[in-house]
């Protein structure tokens, strides 16, 4: 995984609320058995037409966000399934960062999973945010994730909360499973013990 | 001891360790696996040369992108990649040794169904699956939820996966029911009232006299849609209905060890002045037979209404309404029952079980679908097709007008080739409704079976309750 520190880049306004796991990603593109290659169908049905021109309203098809590395966006981001794919397809993308009023559970788990930094912010922050992105490929925003902080274009700084954990894991690229493994022996004794206390299970 | 949820319990009965700041490792009692969700976490496991760790406890079942046609069995009804990715389940299940239900089996079918149905899911359980539908099992007071790719990746590792607790949400369902009025009513007016991210960082304790009077199928209904409602687990507390269900399935325990289970299992419910962090009352007898209109799940109403505008709405919702009516193609005002269905679809993880079938076959006997209507009943598993033929009820879909397919996800998510085409109107039992779901295009009216049903015979969306007293 690629670690995450600081990141300055454009970010692209989505200020519609719900955007799902199915918009992110189509079902037609996870019949894949790689992880990489999803960026070309990220938010395929909004951003292609049925023939695969594209929209050109679609934010991520206007030329300031093309290289779009920031999302912000509307509330309750990535809901519906538990797709990685979403998050696969957002990095192939080059999409590193979202901003939101809040993201569905699994989505949020599956970006730090991906060397992707899911942000949850208040909703008057979230709006300064907004109009920021809309101004386009020169206002460029920073995800420090060190400090805990993002930074519009014109110096507004704003403050934000992370896990420890998950933070200590994406600013360092750590595997999460090679960490868990040096617990076996934990894992190992809870075995014996359930084994007698459930042995059903 | 303080008093605890049944939450609580199970969460702690599953904590292998936990960290200074609260993040623990949680052991898992069952991991249930499709091809979908999988291939690239074995293929992690081959890259670092690490193992399953419990392959007795890992279970796995293609139902995602099988064909569900009856030609299935030929190789060439599929294409290329959904016919790789089923491949590479079977070689990821024989390689690592873990329990396998090929699509030639006739116990393969959905994988929220075949867990319950082999009695692999039991009370006081932890399960996880690379779907966010897991949330299925949690009828049992088993703690369920969907995990993504990479955790699937961490359960076969490590048999664990790292978590934070979520908070407690109690909704109670008081009172009884009203005829017609079923679980994927509950469960749709739920996420009606509390929104899609009404649940989100909590899971969900259903509770309340009408959910003790549903089925274990009706409560495997409910809180299979706790996703929708924003929670990642929804939990029922075990009862003699878990019991006798389970009791006698394939892999539940037996003889002296079911009597060990049962003393446990009855420890698992909600102490009396647990603590919750949100709660939610809903009375049964309010609940009406509903449908959605948009393409959120939380676009519900009652049958008896209308389509709404957006102006109806707040904030960042009034553009996603606008969104939907223009992707739906609905005019504000318009009776909910004067919209015409073009296709029926019957199954899936939320409404794909026996019981979901009886109540669709209920209406649907001695009737024919409304001419050019295209129907199908996917049913959840081999085993609940079985049965539904020995019942007479794939006779009764048949002699309707409908097709009667194999198992599988099916027009659920479209990812097979049961799909609409844009524009196509479909009033499905499933559970999600959102853009292109069906297929590119296709508008999803979400519903209960027995509406289903009705539907394909009137051509639009319909009230239930003026049907039965039709047949009564």
């Amino acid at each position: 995984m690629t670690p995450f520190d600081k990141l300055t880049g454009v970010a692209a306004p989505m200020p519609l609320v719900n955007i799902d796991t199915d918009m992110i990603i189509p079902k037609q593109f996870l019949k894949t058995i790689k992880r990489s290659g999803l960026g070309a169908n990220l938010f395929d049905e909004m951003r292609f037409t049925q023939d695969g021109a594209e929209i050109p309203d679609f934010v991520l098809n206007q030329p300031a966000y093309r290289k779009a590395e920031i999302i912000v966006a509307g509330d309750n981001f990535g809901c519906g399934s538990s797709r990685e794919h979403a998050p696969w397809a957002l990095l192939d993308f080059g999409i590193r960062s979202v901003i939101s009023t809040s993201f569905a559970d699994i989505f949020y788990n599956n970006c730090f999973k991906n060397g992707i930094l899911p942000i949850v912010m208040p909703e008057n922050v979230v709006k300064v945010l907004m109009e920021d992105a809309r101004r386009g490929a020169n206002a460029r925003i920073t995800v420090d994730l060190e400090a805990q902080t993002v930074t519009t274009s014109d110096g507004q700084s704003f403050p934000f909360e992370v896990d420890a954990h998950r933070k200590h894991c994406l600013m360092n690229g750590l595997d999460d499973i090679g960490l868990t493994m040096e617990k076996a022996a934990a894992i190992d004794s809870y075995e014996s013990k359930a084994a007698t206390q459930r042995p059903w299970v | 001891m303080k008093a605890r949820t049944l939450y609580d319990k199970i969460w702690d009965d599953h904590v292998v360790h936990q960290a200074e700041d609260g993040t623990c490792l949680l052991y898992i009692d069952r991991h249930l696996v499709h091809e979908v969700t999988s291939p690239q976490a074995f293929e992690g496991l081959r890259m670092t040369g690490r193992k399953v760790r419990a392959p007795e406890k890992t279970i796995a079942v293609p139902d995602h992108n099988v064909p569900t046609t009856l030609d299935r069995a030929n190789a060439a009804t599929m294409t290329e990649d959904s016919r790789i990715q089923v491949e590479a389940l079977d070689k990821n299940a024989k390689d690592f040794g873990v329990h396998y239900y090929p699509v030639s089996d006739v116990r393969q079918g959905i994988v929220h169904i075949v867990g319950p149905e082999q009695g692999w899911t039991l009370p006081g359980m932890t399960v996880v699956c690379g779907d966010s539908h897991t949330a299925t099992h949690g009828a049992f007071g088993a703690l369920a939820h969907g995990i993504g790719t990479s955790e699937v990746e961490h359960v076969l590792a490590t048999q664990t996966l790292i978590q934070r607790k979520a908070k407690n949400f109690k909704v109670e369902i008081t009172g009884s029911l009203r005829p017609g009025v079923t679980a994927k009513d509950i469960t749709l007016s739920v996420i009606g009232k509390t929104g899609t991210a009404g649940g989100t960082g909590y899971v969900i304790e259903y509770c309340g006299q009408a959910i003790r009077e549903l089925s274990m199928e009706g409560r495997m209904t409910v809180c299979n849609m706790a996703i929708e409602g924003g929670a990642r687990a929804g939990l029922i507390a075990p009862d003699e209905k878990t019991f006798a269900y389970c009791m006698g399935r394939p892999h539940a325990p037996k003889g002296a060890a079911w009597e060990a289970a049962l003393t446990y299992w009855k420890t698992l419910f909600s102490d009396e002045g647990a603590q919750f962090d949100k709660v939610v009352t809903l009375k049964g007898e309010d609940i009406a037979p509903v449908v959605t209109w948009g393409t959120s799940p939380e676009d519900v109403l009652p049958i008896t209404g209308t389509v709404p505008a957006a102006s109806d709405f707040k904030g960042g919702k009034v553009e996603a309404a606008q969104r939907s009516l223009d992707y739906m193609g609905l005019t504000p005002g318009m009776k909910l029952t004067d919209i015409k269905i073009d296709t029926v679809f019957i199954g899936s993880c939320t409404n794909g079980r026996i019981e979901d079938l009886r109540a669709a076959a209920a209406i649907l006997k001695g009737k024919k679908i409304k001419d050019g209507m295209r129907a199908m009943v996917v049913p959840g598993s081999g085993l609940v097709r079985a049965q539904a033929e020995e019942e007479g009820l794939a006779q009764i879909f048949i002699d309707a007008g409908f097709e009667w397919r194999l198992a599988g996800c099916s027009m659920c998510l479209a990812m097979n080739p049961d799909q609409l085409a844009p524009q196509e109107r479909c009033a499905a039992t499933s559970n999600r409704n959102f853009e292109g779901r069906q297929g590119r295009g296709g508008r999803t009216h979400l519903l209960s079976p027995a509406m289903a049903a009705a539907a394909a015979v009137t051509g639009h969306l319909t009230d239930i309750r003026e049907m039965m007293e039709e047949s009564v």
